[in-house]
């Protein structure tokens, strides 16, 4: 709760800060508050009573002490590269308590056991998110992203509300653990509740941009300023998979077989989907919104498998993905603010000449997507298609290695490009020390959780 | 339990399924940004309608509750959305939904 408390402080700092003239403060606040955070969660974990809930509203246990660690750091990098682009750009105070409340929201979807909070924690996460999506005023793609991902937001919310008055109907209440209850008593379960279930079913698909609800990703993730689309692909997407998960694990585990096919079948179509129309795609803002439609397809096969296991490999997939997704468009930030903001392939023609380490973390970032050992990347798909496997999910597996083999192939262009394209006429960069030394960091964090996978997936206990 | 005589829980189903089914096709198939607001405004109360509804079926006050969640969200969905469209409308001069198609491949 503690943890709930302090960001919620910061943001409200971040917002008034302004107005005290603390505009200088307001950074080195926000990164002390987040290593606060990162420490408390550090001192919570395990300590708590998991029987302990707050007004049977949330519960704050491992599962979400986990990913709200993953969050948190992924959170801190995000405002280390985030920094000069609010400063320069837009007023920074706002931007940043926005990005604080939105975080808010992202704590309570990790850890809600009410449905009434997982609703406020999805509005809370996106309405920030809808603003930030629209940060450049003048821009009319940023205009046109915002409003699509507010329409396309509000219609999956209208329709996730649907679902949870059915399932009220249904069961008579909102907490997942007297529904789960009730699922384990019942012998037939009432239409209501199947109705209620898929409509739930899809506005969440919604919000991690499964396929068939995919089709509003890659715009927003291209109109938005790119700094915006790094914190929609890393920290909202991973918040979106927990609160899928642990909405399913919580309360509907026990009707497993009612809704396995659905998300098998939207499973595959997600990784097709997005692997496939990834390598038709010349922007690389593009190819990287459509790979993130792809990487949703995989953390959805830990909703299917659905226990301890998968629990744990799809927070190691969310850090792994949250590192390497801060990594690529960290690069690909300062490759388009270079270059009026537009991220071409060949942009990135012979970066390695002009500047080796973007060229290098970019490297290892792409190939950490990609799945190539011994990257975090590849690990995180490891565990993955293990927990389908012992599960009897092999087709699932089968489609799941040729999407990602098609994905190898778009991200070697982009790393061909870099490696053997001819840097005529393009700009060199230099970077201020803070990016450096992310790109650096970010780049070891890769290499190392690749190389001590079982260190990360012995931190998960659920 | 009824709270008038004669109509049962399943009317409200009917009714606010109607409702859902007619805000979800104008949200699809209106032009104009505004209407388009209107239509998920008529979703929503189709929600808070069916929960008002439940909540008298199972005499629990917890979805009557959710209800004053959801409005209050949806007044913040609507300043939200408000202001992106007021951006809009500096940026093209139009509330015409059909000019925002830059982007697309």
């Amino acid at each position: 709760m503690n943890e709930l408390l302090t960001l919620t402080g910061l943001g409200l700092f971040s917002m008034i800060a302004e107005i005290f003239n603390f505009r200088k403060a307001i950074f080195p606040v926000i990164v002390l508050g987040l290593l606060g955070l990162l420490g408390l969660c550090y001192m919570d974990w395990g300590s708590y009573n998991s029987t302990v809930t707050h007004f049977s509203m949330m519960k704050v246990d491992n599962f979400s002490i986990a990913f709200t660690s993953v969050l948190t750091a992924t959170a801190l990098f995000w405002f280390m590269m985030s920094r000069s682009f609010f400063e320069d750009q837009t007023s920074m105070s706002d931007h940043f308590s926005l990005v604080l409340f939105a975080l808010t929201g992202a704590f309570c979807l990790t850890s809600f056991t009410n449905i009434t909070m997982l609703f406020l924690g999805v509005e809370v996460l996106s309405l920030p998110v809808y603003v930030l999506t629209g940060s450049r005023k003048r821009d009319v793609a940023s205009n046109e992203a915002s409003f699509k991902y507010f329409l396309m937001g509000s219609f999956a919310s209208a329709v996730f509300l649907f679902g949870t008055a059915f399932i009220y109907g249904a069961t008579g209440s909102f907490n997942l653990e007297n529904i789960a209850t009730y699922l384990s008593t019942q012998p037939q379960l009432s239409p209501l509740f199947l109705v209620g279930l898929l409509l739930m079913l899809s506005a969440m698909a919604f919000k991690v941009g499964a396929a068939p609800f995919h089709f509003w990703t890659p715009d927003v993730y291209e109109g938005a300023p790119t700094i915006v689309t790094a914190f929609m692909s890393t920290i909202v997407k991973t918040a979106a998979v927990a609160a899928f998960f642990r909405l399913f694990y919580l309360s509907f585990s026990g009707i497993h077989g009612e809704y396995a096919d659905i998300i098998w079948a939207m499973a595959a179509l997600t990784m097709v989907v997005g692997n496939v129309i990834a390598a038709a795609q010349n922007n690389v803002k593009r190819i990287l919104a459509y790979s993130s439609v792809g990487h949703a397809g995989f953390m959805l096969i830990t909703i299917l498998v659905m226990n301890d296991f998968a629990a744990k490999s799809l927070l190691y997939y969310t850090a792994a993905y949250s590192a390497a997704g801060i990594a690529a468009f960290l690069v690909l930030y300062l490759v388009g603010s270079a270059n009026n903001g537009e991220t071409p392939l060949n942009a990135f023609d012979g970066l390695v000449k002009r500047n080796p380490i973007m060229a290098g973390t970019m490297t290892m970032a792409l190939l950490s997507m990609a799945g190539i050992p011994p990257l975090a990347g590849f690990f995180a798909k490891y565990f993955i298609f293990v927990s389908a496997v012992e599960n009897g999910y092999i087709g699932l597996v089968v489609i799941a290695i040729l999407s990602s083999l098609v994905g190898v192939y778009y991200y070697f262009k982009i790393i061909i490009a870099m490696f053997f394209g001819k840097p005529d006429n393009l700009p060199t960069y230099f970077l201020t020390p803070i990016h450096r030394f992310l790109l650096l960091f970010v780049a070891a964090i890769i290499v190392l959780t690749g190389l001590f996978p079982d260190f990360v997936m012995g931190l998960m206990t659920i | 339990m009824e709270l008038i005589p004669g109509i049962s829980t399943e009317h409200y189903i009917f009714l606010s399924v109607v409702l859902f089914c007619i805000g979800a096709f104008g949200v699809m198939y209106r032009k104009n940004a505004i209407i388009v607001f209107m239509c998920i405004e008529l979703m929503l109360n189709a929600v808070n309608l069916l929960l008002v509804a439940f909540s008298r079926q199972w005499n629990g006050a917890d979805a009557q509750v959710f209800v004053f969640f959801v409005m209050a969200v949806a007044a913040a969905e609507v300043a939200v959305g408000l202001a992106i469209l007021m951006m809009i409308y500096r940026n093209t001069g139009t509330t015409d939904i059909n000019v925002l198609n830059k982007l697309k491949g």
